[in-house]
């Protein structure tokens, strides 16, 4: 057993009880967001670097492995090690952009 | 239930927001110097904000009974411009004696930048020299993995830096083993859409344990919440968690850390 295992002080269908209509929310925006990019206005074309990064964390998250949102968190995040040099924007989006990388 | 919201940017919000947060039990709020939308045009800008953190908004505060505590620093967002920074450096010793001031915060980095991290590295420097406390920005997004660790690694070069004076803000689920091994307080921050909502913040104190974690609500001039504290509780108090456990992240926990500077006094409230 986990260490991480029944920590959560709610029972299973408790969990479902509380939280299942807000996860079904989320289901149905996720779909209609996916829905939405086939009907652009200049139709289709290849995936932005975010939308390719949530087509991953889909995939993960139906892998049937723990530590769900922590590894979709890695899979968003920089992976390089080194400060960068330039600065360019001081805004984050969301998802590490592999052609921004410095080459570090 | 009474609160302390460790990181609230208040002289972004409204009087309706400090009478919300006194009718929903908060006490006490700390407020990190922040970025303010824009790039401030010189260090004259920042002493005009840190003479309003120091007094306008403490006086606003204690109109709520609320205490208003505050820390100084060149927020990381503007840690890129080096001559900035020096000159803002220069000057923050001198607000360092209000008795509203509890350290040097919040530092850290934003897009991860070498310049960032020696700014960075000056203003954990800046708070040794004279022995506050620190509070850290972690970056945001796909930023904060990597910046954590740099952060970490930076403030371990550090033999003299008492860890249990540190608390590094804004961990997530990646980022918060890290911090607490190194044995850093940390901070969940209880931000809708870019950081923790209060069922995540809930997950992660009931796998990591509620010690040495704050949480807080950030709020600021973006969409935030600044009751988020209180929202946690409930979640909290809805999963069946004891009043003794929600009691130690809202209140004793913060007290527990800020107390550490002399400058944190509530008996007055």
């Amino acid at each position: 057993m986990s260490e991480r295992e029944r920590t959560c002080p709610l029972t299973r269908q408790q969990i479902v009880d509380r939280y299942f209509l807000e996860n079904r929310a989320r289901l149905l925006d996720l779909a209609a967001f996916f829905d939405r990019l086939e009907r652009a206005a200049d139709g289709p074309g290849p995936d932005d670097f975010r939308v390719a990064a949530l087509r991953a964390g889909i995939r993960l998250l139906l892998d049937g492995q723990p530590e769900r949102a922590k590894r979709i968190q890695l899979l968003l995040s920089d992976p390089t090690h080194e400060p960068r040099r330039e600065l360019r924007g001081k805004g984050a989006v969301g998802a590490y952009n592999p052609a921004t990388a410095e080459g570090d | 239930m009474r609160y302390i919201d460790l990181h609230a940017h208040m002289v972004s919000r409204t009087t309706d927001c400090y009478q919300q947060m006194a009718a929903s039990g908060c006490v006490a709020v700390t407020e990190p110097a922040f970025w303010p939308g824009f790039d401030r045009r010189s260090a004259d800008g920042f002493e005009d904000y840190f003479h309003h953190l120091t007094t306008f908004e403490p006086q606003r505060a204690a109109q709520y009974g609320i205490r208003h505590f505050t820390w100084l620093c060149l927020n990381p967002k503007e840690g890129h411009d080096r001559d900035l920074a020096r000159e803002v450096l220069r000057r923050i010793p001198k607000y360092l004696d209000r008795p509203t001031v509890l350290g040097i915060g919040e530092i850290g980095l934003n897009k991860n930048t070498a310049n960032e991290l020696a700014t960075f590295r000056e203003h954990v420097e800046l708070a040794l020299e004279h022995d506050l406390l620190i509070l850290i920005h972690t970056p945001h997004l796909e930023d904060k993995w990597k910046g954590t660790r740099l952060i970490v690694e930076t403030l371990l070069t550090y033999p003299e830096l008492k860890r249990e004076r540190v608390l590094i803000d804004h961990a997530e689920e990646h980022t918060i083993e890290p911090i607490l091994a190194a044995g850093f307080w940390t901070g969940l921050t209880l931000y809708p859409t870019t950081k923790a909502s209060p069922q995540r913040a809930a997950d992660l104190l009931e796998m990591h344990g509620p010690d040495r974690i704050c949480v807080s609500s950030a709020c600021d001039w973006g969409p935030s919440v600044p009751i988020a504290v209180p929202h946690l509780a409930l979640e909290l108090r809805a999963r069946g968690h004891s009043p003794a456990f929600i009691e130690q992240v809202i209140w004793r926990n913060p007290v527990a850390f800020l107390s550490q500077s002399p400058r944190f006094r509530l008996e007055d409230v």
